[in-house]
């Protein structure tokens, strides 16, 4: 045991001696750990944007069969069975806290110059209650909407991601003007990046009739939802599936986690196997011009073993240094960086990056991974050298 | 030339060294031909559209339906060659993995505005017989192996039917397929007709999607789509018209800034490969020293001596860089092969170029400090090996 310390540390003294081909080491690797947690980073941002959106003790209605709001419309008369389905909360004055609701899709220019884009905004009409069935929604500046007038109050993600949308400023939507009258936030989640308005001005303005997307309910307790779903699939006029709110946005976050989750393993995994050979060559080349050192060690009564083990400690050594230094660039260039990306309703949702320490700690575990692949070859090559052969610096 | 067989022996003087630098290099650059050639595709350079489409869509979003009306107006654009239109469809078939985009449309109109597609006289034909017809590219047809008269079954997450399902039932009438190599970009895609598809909606009848406008003139596209948007000007039905590969990049360039992400990812690369080969091409000089020194005794120049080493750097870098790009290409075979519901990416020439450059800016950059130390031995001090 003492052995193996003692060959370890003198091992470890000597780095700077070769500082050109440990630095290979060390930079190859933090590449591929910035970049992997960079990519997770941003996959868990979407993720998390999403998973915060919504309450348990919210019911969502859509259409049967429908996996977006975007696609789905609950027919005029639909609405008012929904209002009426027991286990919905009510408020003081004993009418349902139901908001039925229209999504539509508007185009709004994202970036300027070479970056512009015209992209997909929600514009959601909100009935009244719609604004108290969601108490994390908050005023920040200006007003809310007037329900007749085209004004419209903007999420502050939306507000940050697109051009021109600031409080005082008009937008024209089918032909008409919209004034941004105010500016809400909602806990970060997906709703900060819509444009908000009154239902019924949404509907008359893009010829929705009196039909409605989807519709949010309170429920009086959470356990109510499974009443609610069996009522729902009790009446076959409705064709309505009815989920809790927090589940349907949860699932919105899927397939950019899985494509974007493919994009993350394939370009890691090639840089890694970049990076690992970087680490085989850099350690060869350690042990080669250690030769005539090692062979004096075994001569002087030192075990292969503690010689192999202080080649591989030091390789594992440059690759955790190589781990930390990639998951602090990470960190440092991306965490909480505010992207927005076409979600699974079509439109732009906007986020963060999130480096959080779980990522960090799985990008530490994939440069331990290179630096133990990396040394391990060179390390026994090192123990098994013939020492009087070796001596002789042949 | 007459120095290759110097080169390449000093090239592979340490086996493994080279070996495993070579290695990196090809990782690094099989990386930078599918990153680029990604890039590409978002920057539009690799689309084969033609010049000759305009697509009037909704000015609100291309997802709000226009309505027939404005048909006989563009039509009477001049410059205007002929109009098509084409509502989203939106069905999944069998599962959801299995996206690929479906339209309804008009079939004489279609086949009068896709010139660079064609479909077979007689399964045209066929497809005009038959409301539920449908046709489909050879490259979708061929990655579910559909024969003529197979059944299509569609779950549309947008459009229900009268009674209020969404399964809706297709045969497959034709299949098209490219006029020249190449030229039909639609081939992953799927049209079923317009008139059968509006009678059986639930909603939307009279409703036309979006408007593709074939131009004569390519080089009119721009005061003809300015011609047909001041017609709908200030109505809630404002227009917006642009060429199709403006409107296809723009619809890519909706998933993010993704040249940002990228070329990051590239930069790292390039960052790790440059410390790399510098640090195999120095040691690879060091332990020489006394060979150069040799050389310059026989008579060779300092500005040969300078040359060797930077050829030899080069030869490594073009080495590893061809085998990468190689390796490249042959990814992006196989992922054509694919159905990823994306167009393919393709190596195109911008690429290259990019591969290229990079090949002889990093074996430049990284041969010339050894090279320069090489240049500067004094033949006495590299015969002891000091």
């Amino acid at each position: 045991m003492q052995q193996i310390l003692a060959i370890i540390a003198m091992n470890l003294r000597a780095i700077p001696q070769r500082a050109g081909s440990s630095l290979v080491i060390v930079i190859g690797i933090a590449g591929v750990v910035a970049v992997l947690v960079a990519l997770l980073a941003m996959s868990q941002g979407f993720g998390a944007t999403l998973k915060s959106t919504g309450q348990t003790d919210r019911v969502l209605f859509l259409s049967a069969g429908v996996t977006a709001e975007l696609s789905s419309v609950l027919a005029p008369e639909t609405v008012p069975v929904l209002r009426e389905l027991p286990g919905l909360a009510r408020d003081a004055d004993g009418r349902p806290l139901v908001s039925a609701e229209v999504v539509v899709i508007t185009e709004l220019q994202r970036g300027t110059g070479e970056q512009r884009a015209d992209v997909n905004a929600s514009l959601r009409g909100v009935e009244p209650a719609g604004l108290k069935l969601r108490p994390e929604v908050q005023l920040v500046e200006g007003r809310w909407f007037t329900p007749g007038l085209r004004e419209i109050v903007v999420g502050l993600s939306a507000s940050r991601q697109f051009e021109g949308v600031t409080v005082g400023s008009t937008q024209q939507f089918r032909g008409s003007e919209w004034t941004v009258v105010g500016l809400f936030s909602s806990n970060g989640d997906a709703h900060e990046s819509e444009l908000w308005t009154d239902a019924d001005t949404a509907r008359s303005a893009f010829g929705r009739g009196s039909s409605a997307s989807s519709m949010l309910a309170q429920l009086d307790t959470a356990q109510s939802i499974d009443a609610i779903k069996a009522a729902v699939k009790a009446d076959p006029r409705l064709r309505v599936d009815a989920m809790p709110e927090i589940e349907y946005f949860a699932s919105q976050s899927k397939q950019f986690t899985e494509q974007i989750g493919l994009l993350t393993g394939v370009v890691a995994s090639i840089m890694a196997i970049g990076a690992l050979f970087g680490a085989l060559n850099s350690m060869y080349s350690a042990v080669s011009t250690r030769q005539v050192e090692i062979a004096t060690l075994r001569a002087i009564g030192f075990g292969g073993f503690p010689v192999a083990l202080s080649v591989l400690a030091e390789a594992m050594l440059l690759a955790l240094a190589g781990g930390v230094m990639g998951a602090v660039i990470a960190y440092v260039l991306f965490n909480n960086l505010s992207v927005s990306t076409l979600g699974s309703n079509f439109t732009q949702v906007a986020f963060n990056f999130a480096v959080t320490p779980a990522l960090m700690q799985k990008g530490l575990g994939w440069a331990l991974v290179i630096g133990l692949l990396g040394g391990l070859p060179p390390a026994i090559q090192a123990a098994r050298q013939p020492v009087v052969e070796a001596l002789r610096g042949k | 030339m007459k120095y290759f067989p110097l080169l390449w022996a000093t090239l592979w003087r340490k086996k493994a060294r080279t070996l495993l630098t070579l290695l990196s290099l090809v990782t690094a650059f099989l990386l930078l031909g599918l990153l680029q050639a990604a890039n590409s595709l978002f920057n539009g350079s690799t689309q084969r559209l033609s010049a000759n489409l305009l697509i009037t869509q909704a000015r609100v979003s291309f997802t709000s339906p226009l309505p027939m009306r404005h048909l006989n107006q563009i039509e009477a654009v001049p410059g205007v060659e002929i109009i098509s239109w084409s509502q989203f469809f939106g069905g999944v078939y069998k599962d959801e993995k299995n996206f690929f985009p479906q339209f309804a449309v008009d079939p004489d109109r279609w086949l009068a505005t896709f010139t660079e597609c064609q479909l077979p006289a007689e399964q045209a034909a066929a497809w005009r017989q038959s409301r539920t017809g449908v046709i489909a590219g050879r490259a979708l047809a061929d990655r579910f192996g559909w024969k003529l008269g197979e059944p299509i079954p569609l779950l549309s997450q947008i459009w229900p039917k009268k009674d209020g399902t969404r399964d809706w039932q297709f045969e497959l009438a034709g299949v098209f397929d490219d006029v020249t190599e190449g030229s039909c970009p639609r081939m992953g895609n799927m049209y079923l007709r317009y008139d059968y598809f509006d009678e059986a909606r639930q909603f939307g009848q009279g409703n036309a999607g979006i408007f593709v406008v074939r131009i004569k003139d390519p080089n009119q596209s721009e005061a003809i789509a300015q011609r047909i948007d001041a017609l709908f000007e200030n109505s809630p039905d404002e227009t917006k018209t642009q060429t199709e590969k403006e409107f296809q990049l723009n619809f890519v360039r909706q998933i993010g800034n993704l040249s940002l992400i990228l070329n990051s990812i590239l930069g790292a690369v390039f960052f790790t490969i440059l410390m790399l080969t510098g640090n195999t091409m120095s040691q690879a000089v060091r332990e020489r020293i006394p060979e150069l020194a040799v050389l310059k005794t026989l008579g060779f120049t300092n500005a040969m001596v300078l040359t060797l080493v930077i050829a030899e750097s080069l030869l490594l870098c073009v080495l590893g860089g061809l085998t990468g790009m190689g390796l490249a290409t042959l990814v992006m075979h196989l992922l054509a092969t694919l159905p990823t519901g994306f167009p393919p990416i393709v190596a195109d020439a911008r690429v290259w170029q990019v591969a290229f450059a990079s090949m002889f800016g990093v074996g430049t950059l990284v041969g010339l400090p050894p090279a320069l130390k090489a240049m500067r031995l004094s033949i006495v001090d590299g015969l002891s090996g000091r």
